[in-house]
């Protein structure tokens, strides 16, 4: 069993293990998952509701355990993606970074090796990235985009099933201390 | 001081990141300007990628289709012959192929029939960002696509460049919600703006109310927008109704019917084109050759009179109606109270014969027990005529032997007449004279 066992919350911050990753791993998955939001819906459409670059600003935040690497990573991550769209940059851009520090500091505190716990900030982060994205639209762009409660619930669930078995995966890149 | 930051970097350092943005956010919108360098370093960061991609899903495709998937066949060939598989696979691949070409031609013919000119690109990428409608083609600043230039396909348009990156475009689709454009209505030359909606219809809107816009009116690109020439296909009217101060109209974008096109046409120098009279034919509809002139003319055997059951109903009808007379039981005569036919003699009657009543000696001599055949003649005139395995046509039929059900049903429908089935509500009623 692992240093957290059964737990879900962490009694001290010395408790929560960093892990670390090759810098390339860390270049290479957003860019990656850039890539799969940019060329994979193309061909297969039914894929567009993954939302693959906060998914991956998710993990590093919540495994980096630093909030300005978490934060840093969402910003650089959101920017690039409101380069691809037609957007003012920085809207993804704010919405990632708080994510990411968000998400770092739920690490600090939070059993993140957990898959249940995963699954649930990944679904509360889908949540909260879409309508804090809504909420900066209406505010800042005037754009009445239209928001769908039960649609993001759905959303967010799919993307946390995704995510987790993202995870998974990321968790096999991890450089073992 | 110091410790202060200390204590307080990580959230510094957040209102710092988010100030910044908000700033870059701030000016872009304020300034109507664009950060165009990070958006460069960003497209010409991924697009290269995308299109790598794109070059070894086209290359790995065939060597898919042709090895690995021959392999994955390869227990299924135990079972199935080699041939068959071969074919079948030889078969998705021209199909394919065809199709790549037939695309390939479509835009070719229209580039060179076009006025305008025209630069070929391939859609390599979809933009972020979940209600936006944006695609990147493979064809930038380099190839000489300028911001603000039309795509087009030959079916109608496509959208039209946001932004040119010097090896690719980033082009707004004409579902998106920022798209608008000019447009006319082809038959009564009402103007419009078309505006995309984040679905797959788009909206045509500033139409006011006394303006006579038809379900299934094409419109066309106004060119008054300076975008689009003026000629090109929008889309046709899918449902029309009143808006709080104009007409909503619904219109299905043509280019968009079978999602975002593969191969777009970007127009580098438009020309305006006329509005072409009929609505633009996207495939040659095949209309075949007008079937042969029957024998006799529908005038010297009129069809209602000449032809044989046409359904199982007719049949059973006639079937009925000879069991009936070889009771001498006329229908629609008896008196109420009068004994009913005898219909359990149903499949010992006489056959049929459509050549009209049939005395009942002559129906027992010549057709006895046989079961009913469907006729094989025209339906005579009910008086005079003898029941025989060869019925005569009546008199100035015109042919001698009795045409086939067939070619005489095809000789009426052409003189819109119909013969075949009993119309709802005339089932009991004897053949029209």
């Amino acid at each position: 069993m692992s240093y957290s066992g059964g737990r879900i919350l962490l009694s001290s911050q010395r408790e929560s293990q960093v892990s670390r990753f090759r810098p390339w791993i860390m270049v290479a998955a957003p860019l990656a998952a850039i890539l799969f939001q940019v060329y994979v819906p193309l061909f297969f459409p039914f894929l567009a509701f993954l939302e693959a670059p906060l998914l991956v600003v998710v993990y590093f935040a919540l495994m980096r355990h630093s909030q300005i690497g978490g934060l840093l990573a969402g910003a650089l991550v959101g920017l690039a993606q409101d380069s691809l769209s037609k957007n003012p940059l920085g809207m993804f851009g704010i919405v990632k970074t708080l994510v990411g520090y968000f998400a770092s500091s739920i690490g600090l505190r939070l059993d993140v090796d957990n898959v249940m716990m995963r699954m649930l900030l990944t679904f509360f982060f889908y949540v909260f990235h879409q309508f804090f994205y809504w909420v900066m639209a209406r505010a800042l762009l005037a754009k009445t985009l239209g928001f769908d409660p039960q649609r993001t619930l759905v959303m967010a669930a799919l993307n946390a099933l995704v995510g987790v078995a993202l995870y998974h995966f990321l968790d096999k890149l991890r450089e073992t201390a | 001081m110091e410790s202060f930051l200390n204590r307080y970097r990580n959230i510094t350092v957040l209102l710092l990141v988010i100030f910044a943005q908000l700033i870059l956010l701030a000016v872009q919108v304020k300034n109507d300007k664009d950060m165009r360098m990070i958006r460069v370093w960003t497209v010409t960061a991924i697009t290269p990628v995308a299109r790598v991609i794109e070059a070894v899903r086209g290359g790995g495709a065939g060597l898919l289709r042709n090895y690995v998937t021959l392999r994955n066949t390869d227990a299924e060939n135990r079972r199935l012959s080699d041939e068959l598989n071969r074919d079948k696979l030889e078969i998705i691949f021209l199909k394919n192929e065809l199709a790549t070409a037939d695309r390939a031609k479509a835009l070719l013919v229209f580039q060179s029939h076009t006025p305008s000119k025209t630069l070929a690109a391939t859609v390599c990428g979809i933009g972020t960002g979940s209600n936006s409608k944006v695609v990147f083609v493979d064809r930038g600043s380099v190839s000489g696509v300028q911001r603000g230039m039309a795509v087009v396909t030959p079916d109608g348009i496509v959208g039209k460049v946001k932004f040119a990156y010097p090896t690719s475009s980033e082009v707004l689709l004409v579902t998106d919600p920022d798209f608008a454009a000019g447009v006319v209505s082809q038959k009564n030359q009402v103007r419009g703006t078309l505006k995309g909606q984040g679905t797959p219809m788009c909206l045509v809107d500033y139409v006011p109310f006394e303006e006579k816009v038809e379900l299934g009116e094409w419109f066309y690109t106004s060119g008054d927008d300076r975008i689009f020439p003026r000629g090109h296909p929008v889309g046709v009217v899918k449902s029309v109704r009143n808006g709080p101060q104009y007409k909503e109209i619904v219109v299905e974008p043509s280019a968009m019917q079978r999602g975002v096109p593969e191969d777009v046409l970007i127009i580098v120098e438009g020309v305006h084109m006329e509005i072409p009279d009929t609505p633009p034919a996207n495939q040659p509809v095949y209309v075949a050759a007008p079937p042969p002139a029957p024998a006799s003319t529908p005038a010297a055997a009129p069809p209602s009179q000449t032809a044989g059951p046409a359904t199982e109903a007719d049949k059973l009808r006639l079937e009925y109606k000879a069991v009936g007379e070889a009771q001498k039981k006329v229908f629609g005569v008896g008196l109420p109270g009068s004994a009913p036919p005898d219909f359990t003699k149903l499949g010992q009657a006489p056959a049929p014969n459509p050549a009209g009543p049939v005395a009942p000696a002559a129906g027992a001599s010549t057709a006895g027990n046989a079961a009913p055949k469907p006729p094989a003649g025209p339906v005579a005139p009910a008086a005079g005529a003898a029941a025989s395995p060869n019925p005569k046509p009546p008199a100035g039929a015109g042919p001698k032997q009795p045409p086939p059900p067939d070619a005489l049903r095809r000789a009426n429908q052409a003189a819109g007449a119909s013969t075949g089935p009993i119309p709802a509500g005339q089932a009991g009623s004897p053949p029209p004279k």
